[in-house]
């Protein structure tokens, strides 16, 4: 008959709009600001960069390695590593900005740092009144504590945590096994000379009788 | 020449006729609601009638090749998510399948099927996209068309908990993908499918595919002949609505898809309805194959970790790979000289393709009848202008 298409979807848009005010399931707005999605543990959006401790300068896990400077893809990250008076390199970055009006919060780059050092944030409301400027974020803006990363992104920043202890146990082992074998070496050396002196001694005593 | 006489060579009549009135140039776009992007079409109207249409493309060029081309292998799949952005996952498959191929990479099992998975998950996610997009330019303003972005959102909040991102995934690596996908997601993604959105197909198609309205508009609507669609080179539920069993996932039997049972709709009269049609059953026929994949997978790595993927330098060499992607035959080509960035880098993008037989389509069909017809084509201008 002409017209149950039509009476057949009005049915299902009245059982829309009641329903829409007893199940939740219909109902799937929220009214940003006042109310916030939760957002994903692998939400991703700009990077920033982890440090240990209090100092966010200093605790820096950065190294300047410039491995993710090298893989970004639109190139956004700039790093010039920091130098002491002799010009010997420090291992920590003087410069480090990423310009997030280029970033396309790929990842990449937290893909590929080898020190765990720069992550994928929360933080998405980064409306700013100076369109150049204003977006391109120093390693002042950019250091987060640890503490914050656990905040974020609990199960990662565990698993983070345990691997890197992991690596100074390891690395801490490997320094004690390195200053043990010295000692022994030392002491071996040492145990020799002994010898040495002593059958130098007995030599000259023999000598003597 | 004068305006009161047909162009010679043209079957169009005079723009001047003191009879049938004049003929009208109509610029449509690049900004209109309709056009689903920055994309002009030029029509021709005799009256209400199409007699010629030029569609115009180019807005949204992004020098996606040549980027591509300077960049490292493992940095263009990000730039992938960007051609088709509604499903990046399969672009990125495609991408990643092509470098695999060059570079002979394997792909362990449990990443095949993850990768089916996901694929499928996103033809979802576009034919919901498609089918409110196509209604709402029917004229049902918004009611279908936000049932079926409920749905899809649903899908891109388990896609975001999963990768990070609602649409640009950044997710399959060269053997495999970024991280493993949990038993949780998938448990959550299978009774997801089982419940909320097998009640949103019901009621679509209940509330839609039975309508007087929408058989009216859209029945004999934009025939596209089957000989028409085979030589240009169509592709996807485009070409089978024109009733042509051509399925990539059937006929190359890529990955894994030759151990799944699921069925390739066909259409029988190659017009708009058809179109509409073939994405109701698409759906259908993919959440089939993604409750298999989530039965049958196997536990195992999700990724081959000898793959290299950072500083990936393949062999000189060429390769061309394809996959079924929602809109059609997405391939790539990529040629290599032996160094870390590809010599030359070429998408096939389907969307551009399948929109080269848009004037054979509207020919003799109302000015109304142009929007639904270019919205069953299935376009996303990011991948049409790259
Ligand atoms: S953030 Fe990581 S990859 Fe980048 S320079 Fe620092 S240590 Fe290297
Ligand atoms: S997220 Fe991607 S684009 Fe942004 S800085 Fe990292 S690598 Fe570069």
């Amino acid at each position: 008959m002409l017209g149950t298409g039509i009476l057949k979807g009005l049915y299902i848009t009245a059982k829309n709009l009641v329903g829409s005010y007893y199940s939740s399931e219909r109902l799937t707005t929220i009214q940003y600001p006042e109310q916030r999605a939760q957002l994903p543990e692998n939400y991703r959006n700009f990077p920033f960069l982890v440090y240990d401790g209090e100092d966010a300068i200093d605790g820096l896990r950065c190294t300047a390695c410039k491995m993710c400077e090298k893989e970004c893809p639109p190139q956004c990250i700039y790093i010039i590593p920091e130098r002491d008076e002799k010009g010997k390199l420090q291992k920590k970055p003087k410069v480090f900005d990423i310009d997030i009006s280029v970033c396309m919060g790929c990842g990449i780059c937290a893909e590929v740092c080898p020190f765990e050092s720069i992550k994928m944030d929360h933080h998405f409301e980064v409306a700013q009144r100076n369109r150049f400027a204003g977006l391109l974020l120093h390693r002042e803006q950019l250091a987060k504590s640890n503490k914050y990363y656990h905040s974020i992104r609990p199960k990662e920043a565990t698993a983070v945590d345990e691997s890197l202890a992991e690596e100074k146990r390891k690395a801490e082992e490997k320094a004690k096994a390195a200053a043990a074998a010295k000692e022994a070496a030392a002491k071996a050396a040492a145990a020799k000379a002994a010898d040495a002196a002593k059958a130098k001694t007995d030599d000259l005593e023999e000598k003597k009788n | 020449m004068s305006l009161s006489e047909p162009i010679p060579g043209s079957t169009i009549r005079a723009v001047h006729d003191d009879f049938h009135g004049d003929l009208l140039e109509v610029s449509m776009g690049p900004h209109h609601p309709s056009t689903h992007g920055v994309f002009r079409m030029i029509v021709t109207l005799d009256g209400e009638v199409v007699v010629k249409l030029k569609p115009v493309f180019g807005y949204l060029h992004r020098n996606h090749e040549k980027l591509a081309e300077n960049n490292a292998y493992l940095a263009s799949i990000p730039y992938t998510d960007r051609l088709d952005y509604l499903c990046s996952l399969t672009n990125n498959w495609a991408y990643v399948h092509a470098v695999e191929k060059l570079s002979g990479i394997e792909v362990p099992e449990r990443a095949e099927y993850l990768r089916v998975i996901l694929g499928e998950l996103t033809r979802l996610i576009n034919h919901c996209c498609l089918v409110g997009f196509l209604l709402n330019d029917l004229g049902t303003s918004f009611t279908p068309l936000l049932y079926s972005l409920r749905e899809r959102e649903r899908m891109l909040d388990m896609i975001e908990a999963l990768t990070g991102s609602r649409m640009m995934c950044n997710f399959m690596r060269f053997g495999g993908l970024r991280t493993d996908v949990s038993s949780e997601w998938l448990a959550q993604l299978k009774t997801y499918l089982d419940t909320t959105f097998a009640r949103y197909l019901d009621e679509q198609d209940a509330l839609l595919t039975g309508n007087e309205i929408l058989l009216a508009r859209t029945q004999g609507v934009g025939v596209l002949k089957s000989d028409l669609a085979i030589n240009a080179g169509i592709t996807g539920p485009m070409l089978r609505a024109s009733g042509i069993n051509y399925d990539i996932r059937k006929v190359d039997k890529y990955s894994i898809y030759d151990r799944f049972d699921f069925r390739v709709p066909l259409g029988d009269h190659s017009d708009t309805y058809d179109r509409y049609m073939m994405r109701m059953l698409e759906m259908h026929e993919s959440v089939k194959i993604i409750q298999q994949a989530i039965k049958d997978i196997p536990e195992g790595p999700f990724i081959d970790p000898k793959a290299k993927n950072r500083g990936l330098r393949p062999k000189a060499g060429e390769a061309y790979a394809r996959i079924e992607g929602p809109k059609g035959e997405i391939g790539f080509h990529l040629i290599s000289d032996g160094t870390g960035n590809p010599y030359r880098y070429r998408v096939r993008p389907p969307s551009l393709i399948n929109l080269t037989v848009l004037e054979d389509m509207c020919l003799g069909q109302t000015l109304a009848d142009t929007v639904i017809i270019l919205g069953s084509v299935d376009i996303v201008l990011g991948e049409v202008d790259r």
